[in-house]
């Protein structure tokens, strides 16, 4: 056969292009949503236009991106049993059961309230409309836990029993699978890191205008909110990625190991977190690297003599427990994926503290570079959470269920390499072409800028609202 | 009760929550080349389901999420199976969903006439394709032994699973232009009235050919009554509507595609996707399901969720209970 039209291959390139299409929208629409609440909690409370304003501006940016969310979220659920139906099969039992909880639970909450959100405006009581936008983020975060349960389960399988019979997992215990230490580690890094891109887009929209002296009242205040909200999300992220880590090590400890590119196992100050390497990782030749010893003993065990077990100690291993064949993931990937998350994650929040001490007083910097530099706050912040994502499943293969399933053995036998093709293509246009459509309507929402302060009611002084319609 | 019969017949109830649901939406977006004369028209058109067609639409994720979790087996055979018939519905809800939120962000004509076509074309095709999905299921396709589909898309194409979905097409186009009247005030209001009337026979015929055919090749007893309620309440509805009574049409289109729903499923119990080259191969609620255990969970999830959502949806479209006018896109800002 063409090596072209392996379904494998075709199918992992669907499944990586359009997940990552679908977590570009997902971080903006979980932050978003709740700095559009915050905003509009604000005006509620303080009756001050601007926040008004601001909640009307951001909340204009969230639609737009919501959408896209939602259309493209629907792929993610049909993929799984158009190309993986023998990962169905197999994991159905267990894997299942927090994708309904999320619907059941989760989405209907996200998708009836936004809706009311939209058009409730003139519909609805101030406090009862603020509700809904409160329901819409919690219904949001919601949703992320159980997709992220159900992902812990492909890193760190548990509470599942094996039928032997009918050859599948099943689930023994929701509350163990609900409660798996990589879904409970993994869950507050994703949404901190999901408030860190939303914090991003709006040091990036405020320095944007702010850079152009426009819209100084609301963009202001903007400002500041985004760099705080990046300096908080930042440590949290931080922290709750470093629990992320010691819980990998237990689980996948190969991923930590190809994470470093760590080919030997290595204890105390040899343990160390290399920043940058020239030359391939790939165990053969290192021409040149910067090196920080303990470093890695320490991330991985939290001690500083820890031993940090390396890929070679490991891959004999699996072979010994699961049979012959190769357990390492692609180095070069998960090692520079690895890099790129932390050092743009760590970036952001550096941005944002010489971004807090700069305008400290009202002041505003001269220098056009600093506000270059926060303008481009929001895409390095998207790029941080891609590669992040771009580790954390590619550090998972060969396995498609860690120690149970592999990749290989999880693609639809019934569907054709053709059909797949047919479809990576279909979407790969579909998804480039609304792309250029999206960023467009975005850029466009943004530079324009908050509408003028609505129109106050001359006897009871409140905030007159406009029908909203599509 | 034996918890496989049970998620079997909820499983029906989400499907039946999808079809009456983003039914009409289907519907409200297939009429806009016939009700919508110009833009404000077609604005008050996509309005009428501006709040709703999310959640309405969030219903077969759910479903689908739901049949994943309950029949593992069926969900695996079934989405890969038709493989580019759901490529299609999946390319069709994306433009649909886009249009509608991108449709009203810029003024120029050419691009609402490009939104307005993808709205229309992204209504059409799920109304036809899931029909035609459903179809091919009652009817049974070639499975074997680890029950993977083993046909082509040409066999997907015969003439029963065709004639369903030119069925839920019309069903669901009715469906659509009766919301339409029941939401919208004015001209627009006594056009929907009167293509509604229109579009009736074609769609009394199409759908009553279906039900006799599924009825005679694949019924049973239970199926034949309600394939019977359907089409009286399908010839019900198109009585109300004459008389102008729109709820009562309404109400009476939503019974008959939920019926419609029941008439397949109860066609195909107690199998979930029958093997028609090879009983054997088939896929039924014992082979298919999820362990005791896994759907006793769900079980309890669904029956104290349900409720609670059906609650709070149904209270949304108590909010947006107005009619919709061409005045009312008049007073918007943009």
């Amino acid at each position: 056969m063409n090596e072209w039209l392996d379904p494998l291959l075709l199918s992992r390139w669907q499944f990586g292009l359009t997940t990552m299409y679908h977590f570009l929208f997902v971080p903006l629409t979980i932050g978003l949503a709740l700095t559009v609440a915050i905003f509009q909690s604000a005006w509620v409370r303080t009756d001050k236009a601007r926040y008004l304003q601001l909640t009307h501006f951001f909340g204009k940016i969230f639609l737009i991106n919501v959408a896209m969310g939602v259309v493209t979220g629907i792929v993610q659920e049909f993929q799984f049993g158009m190309n993986w139906s023998d990962y169905s099969r197999f994991v159905g039992d267990v894997f299942g059961a927090p994708l309904a909880f999320e619907g059941i639970v989760a989405f209907f909450l996200e998708a009836t309230f936004i809706g009311l959100w939209i058009f409730g405006w003139d519909k609805l009581p101030k406090k009862i409309h603020l509700g809904t936008i409160w329901l819409t983020v919690i219904g949001s975060i919601t949703s992320a836990y159980f997709i992220l349960a159900a992902n812990a389960f492909m890193q760190n399988p548990v509470a599942y029993t094996i039928n032997e019979e009918k050859g599948r997992a099943e689930l023994t215990s929701i509350w163990d699978l609900l409660t798996n230490p990589i879904a409970l580690a993994a869950f507050p890094h994703t949404i901190f890191a999901c408030f860190m891109v939303s914090a991003g887009l709006i040091i990036s929209v405020a320095a944007w205008h702010l850079y152009r002296n426009q819209h100084l009242d609301t963009m202001r205040p903007a400002l500041k909110f985004g760099l705080w909200m990046m300096v908080i999300a930042g440590v949290l992220t931080t922290l709750a990625g470093d629990q992320l880590g010691l819980a990998m090590v237990d689980a996948q400890p190969m991923k930590m190991a190809a994470a470093e590119a760590l080919y030997h196992t290595a204890t105390g100050a040899n343990a160390s977190f290399s920043v940058f390497t020239l030359g391939t990782p790939d165990g053969v030749q290192e021409l040149f690297s910067v090196r920080i010893p303990y470093l890695l003993s320490f991330l991985s065990t939290h001690t500083f003599d820890g031993t940090v077990e390396g890929i070679n100690n490991l891959q004999a291993q699996y072979v010994t427990l699961y049979g012959p064949g190769d357990y390492t993931p692609t180095i070069w990937i998960t090692y520079w994926a690895f890099r790129w998350m932390i050092g743009l994650g760590l970036a952001h929040m550096l941005v944002a503290v010489v971004g807090l001490w700069l305008t400290r007083g009202g002041r505003s910097p001269k220098r056009t570079w600093v506000w270059k530099v926060a303008i481009w706050s929001f895409p390095f912040s998207l790029l941080a959470m891609s590669v992040g994502w771009v580790f954390t499943e590619m550090g998972r293969q060969p396995w498609l269920v860690f120690g149970l399933m592999r990749t290989a053995d999880g693609v639809s036998p019934g569907v054709s390499g053709v059909e797949i093709l047919i479809s990576l293509i279909v979407f790969t246009l579909l998804y480039g072409a609304l792309a250029v459509v999206e960023v467009k309507l975005i850029l466009k929402a943004v530079q324009k800028g908050p509408d003028d302060a609505p129109v106050q009611d001359a006897e009871s002084g409140a905030h007159q609202h406009a029908v909203t319609v599509y | 009760m034996d918890l496989t019969i049970l998620w079997f017949w909820i499983i029906a109830f989400m499907f039946i929550g999808y079809f009456v649901l983003d039914g009409f939406d289907f519907g409200v977006g297939m009429s806009l080349p016939f009700l919508g004369r110009d833009d404000t028209d077609r604005r008050v058109l996509i309005n009428t389901i501006g709040p709703v067609w999310d959640l309405n639409e969030t219903w077969v994720i759910v479903a689908g999420a739901s049949l994943f979790a309950a029949f593992p087996e069926w969900y695996a055979t079934m989405f890969s199976g038709f493989y580019l018939i759901l490529l299609l519905i999946l390319v069709a809800l994306i433009l649909r969903g886009v249009s509608f939120e991108y449709r009203h962000q810029r003024p120029e004509s050419v691009w609402k006439k490009w939104f307005d076509g993808l709205i229309i074309v992204g209504s059409a095709v799920p109304a036809l394709l899931w029909g035609v999905a459903f179809a091919n299921i009652v009817q049974g396709v070639k499975l074997n032994a680890n029950h993977d589909y083993v046909g082509t898309i040409f066999d997907l194409l015969n003439p029963y699973a065709l004639l369903g979905g030119v069925a839920t097409l019309l069903l669901f186009f009715v469906h659509g232009v009766v919301f339409v009247s029941l939401k919208t005030e004015g001209d627009i209001r006594m056009r929907a009235r009167k293509l509604a009337t229109k579009a009736g026979f074609a769609t009394i015929v199409a759908a009553a050919t279906f039900l006799a055919w599924t009825t005679l090749a694949y019924g049973t007893v239970v199926s034949a009554l309600f394939a019977a309620l359907a089409a009286a309440l399908l010839i019900a509805s198109f009585l109300a509507n004459l008389r102008g009574a729109e709820r009562l049409a309404f109400a009476l289109m939503a019974g008959t595609i939920g019926l419609v729903v029941l008439t397949l499923f109860s066609s195909l119990f107690p199998d979930v996707m029958p093997a028609s080259n090879d009983p054997a191969n088939s896929l039924t609620i014992a082979n298919a399901s999820s362990s005791t255990y896994t759907l006793g969970v769900m079980s309890w999830t669904a029956l104290i969720g349900m409720p609670v959502i059906l609650l709070y949806q149904g209270w949304t479209y108590w909010v947006f209970r107005k009619r919709i006018g061409r005045a009312h896109i008049d007073l918007a800002v943009h």
